[in-house]
């Protein structure tokens, strides 16, 4: 089971190097004269064509760079001469921390919310609740920060406004620095797990077993913790890994209001600046981390519900 | 078995009395579809309504606080935060369909043929999608705008490349059911080529699932908008949209902080009104929910 997941994940892996290599070719007109610049010479674009290997057929590039990207070489960032792999580990751990305080954040908020709706479902708190959820899914995030920011760091200076210390600087000082970003990008997250939570455990309210319990005298605490989220915690598995990928995603705007050193600041800047180098390695950096999770994710489904290994 | 005379109760129905119905039993369906509609009126009938100017600069007129002549004052370069708030409604209306049209345009084809062919193409295809599914949606649009070019039609078109997928797993399911049913194997049996097959008979049954996510997707679609063009990839100055105007108010936060409000609430509203409208639809189309 284990070995045949691992099997699953290694063609997505390369075909998302192939999508990722491939997005050099969306680039109109030559590539070798957009990385020289407008005005350089035919010697100058013809050194650049034989250093990035771009006079070879499209193929023969992507094996190169994918043989290169196996051993951890994604080449050079075109403007600081940084090499991508490094950019990466620098940055990376940075967006990861605010992501996973966001991912934690919303299911702390998100699940009490959730159970609270369920309780009584179609009842004015379920009401509430849901009417918020609607909201968080609808908002913003990166205007919810530059809110945030307005309020509780330039008014009432609660916060820092912007920048970010790295967590293994000083780990109450970085959580000091992520608390408005990653409130900014849970709000989508609370509300995704109050709803998956509440639908889910609205089912297992009405279900035969849970009157059965109720009859056989169980109360209504103890047939939550022991039947009711136990049999939604794979549902939930799955939200907060989908969670992931959305809050992964989200970093790119929020980290340049809270001008967080992140993945999705430096994906954005080579963007602007067209340093194709470090736009291909930080997506597939972000790429390969969402395809992880997931496999972790699969993984803890087998031992939360034993019935799914049978698959 | 229905009875005939209930048959032709349905059958008399008019699709307006119908519709009257539907307004009465899905208020929030209602409501949303109202404010929809004011909102794209809005976006129509922009030049008519905006008090101002959308791009005219008035220098003497900088960051100002609401004022009669100026109801949300005015940016940095002394233009109508109201007319560009008003024209911006057209931008990202516009960007929102734009991006929702490329992914229909390129998610349904691509998932009709990979549930209805089956095989190594429906394998090949669903690969691919999987794997498009576990890029970040907005740093995909990112990157492939930087590659195209940055722009708002570049990255709407890169929006909807990036949301295709959704639409093509979706679809591809349902294909894989309808090509199953007695009715396509008449119709083949008669001889209908496969693209008659696909256009005729698999697409129309196909389709409802489809309405629901695009409705959804146009919610995505212009947050992403509003992203992108806070990221500066999308609208290009002096062309106002919301996430554009959102970009500046953030650079003037500390002097005209109750700038950035008017942008964030129209792109919430909005949004709000795709997701309620997509949910409504999703209980109005649902074949099981028929006749509640």
């Amino acid at each position: 089971m284990l070995l045949n997941r691992f099997v699953q994940a290694i063609p997505i892996m390369i075909l998302a190097t192939f999508l990722v290599f491939s997005l050099l070719q969306l680039v109109p007109g030559d590539v070798a004269i957009t990385i020289a610049g407008e005005n350089a010479s035919e010697e100058r674009i013809q050194e650049i064509r034989e250093l990035y290997g771009l006079n070879q057929p499209f193929l023969v590039q992507y094996g190169n760079w994918l043989l290169n990207a196996i051993q951890g070489d994604f080449g050079d960032s075109l403007l600081s001469g940084e090499p991508v792999l490094e950019t990466i580990f620098r940055v990376f751990p940075n967006t990861l921390f605010v992501v996973v305080y966001a991912v934690i954040l919303s299911v702390v908020i998100g699940v009490p919310l959730g159970i609270m709706a369920s309780s009584r479902p179609n009842s004015k708190l379920d009401g509430a609740i849901m009417g918020a959820s609607s909201l968080g899914v609808a908002v913003p995030n990166f205007w919810l920060g530059m809110v945030l920011v307005s309020v509780f760091a330039l008014t009432w200076n609660w916060f820092p406004a912007t920048g970010f210390t790295s967590p293994s600087d000083g780990l109450s000082s970085a959580i000091w620095f992520a608390t408005l970003p990653a409130i900014a990008l849970c709000t989508n997250g609370i509300a995704e797990v109050a709803r998956q939570l509440r639908s889910s455990l609205v089912e297992i309210h009405s279900s035969q077993y849970v009157r059965t319990l109720h009859a056989k005298g169980l109360s209504p605490v103890a047939i939550l913790w022991k039947h009711g989220l136990k049999n939604v915690s794979v549902n939930l598995l799955t939200v907060i890994s989908l969670l992931f990928n959305k809050a992964l995603a989200a970093t790119v705007v929020v980290e340049t209001v809270f001008a967080i050193p992140g993945m999705g600041n430096t994906i954005v800047k080579a963007v602007l600046e067209g340093d194709f180098p470090v736009v291909q390695g930080a997506v597939l950096a972000m790429v390969v981390s969402v395809i992880l999770v997931n496999l972790v994710t699969d993984l803890t489904y087998t031992i939360l519900d034993p019935r799914i290994q049978q698959v | 078995m229905t009875t005939p005379t209930m048959e032709m109760a349905i059958r008399e129905d008019s699709l307006f009395s119908k519709f009257g119905q539907w307004c009465q039993r899905d208020k929030r369906g209602a409501v949303s579809l109202l404010v929809l509609m004011i909102i794209i009126g809005i976006a129509i009938f922009a030049p008519w309504i905006a008090p101002h100017s959308p791009t005219e600069q008035d220098f003497s007129k900088m960051l100002m606080a609401p004022s009669a002549e100026h109801w949300l004052g005015t940016d940095d370069l002394g233009r109508d935060v109201l007319s560009r708030l008003i024209h911006g409604t057209s931008k990202s209306v516009y960007a929102a369909f734009l991006a929702v049209g490329v992914s229909l345009l390129i998610g349904v084809p691509i998932g009709l043929l990979a549930g209805f062919l089956g095989g190594w193409i429906d394998i090949g295809i669903s690969r691919v999608i999987d794997t498009l599914l576990s890029f970040p949606a907005i740093v995909l649009a990112v990157a492939v705008t930087g590659a195209m070019g940055i722009g708002l039609t570049n990255s709407m078109i890169s929006v909807g490349i990036v949301f295709s997928p959704h639409l093509a797993r979706l679809i591809r399911a349902r294909a894989l059911v309808i090509r199953e049913e007695l009715y396509v194997d008449a119709a083949r049996c008669f001889g209908a080529s496969t693209i008659r097959l696909l256009v005729k008979h698999v697409t129309p049954n196909a389709i409802q699932p489809v309405i629901v996510q695009c409705t959804l997707l146009l919610a995505l679609a212009l947050l992403a908008e509003a992203s992108l063009s806070f990221l500066g990839l999308g609208v290009q100055p002096p062309d106002p949209s919301w996430g554009q105007m959102l970009a500046r108010a953030y650079m003037y936060m500390e002097i005209t902080p109750e700038q950035m409000y008017a942008p964030g609430l129209m792109i919430m509203v909005t949004a709000l009104t795709f997701n309620t409208l997509g949910e409504s639809l999703r209980v109005a189309l649902d074949p099981t929910m028929k006749g509640l």
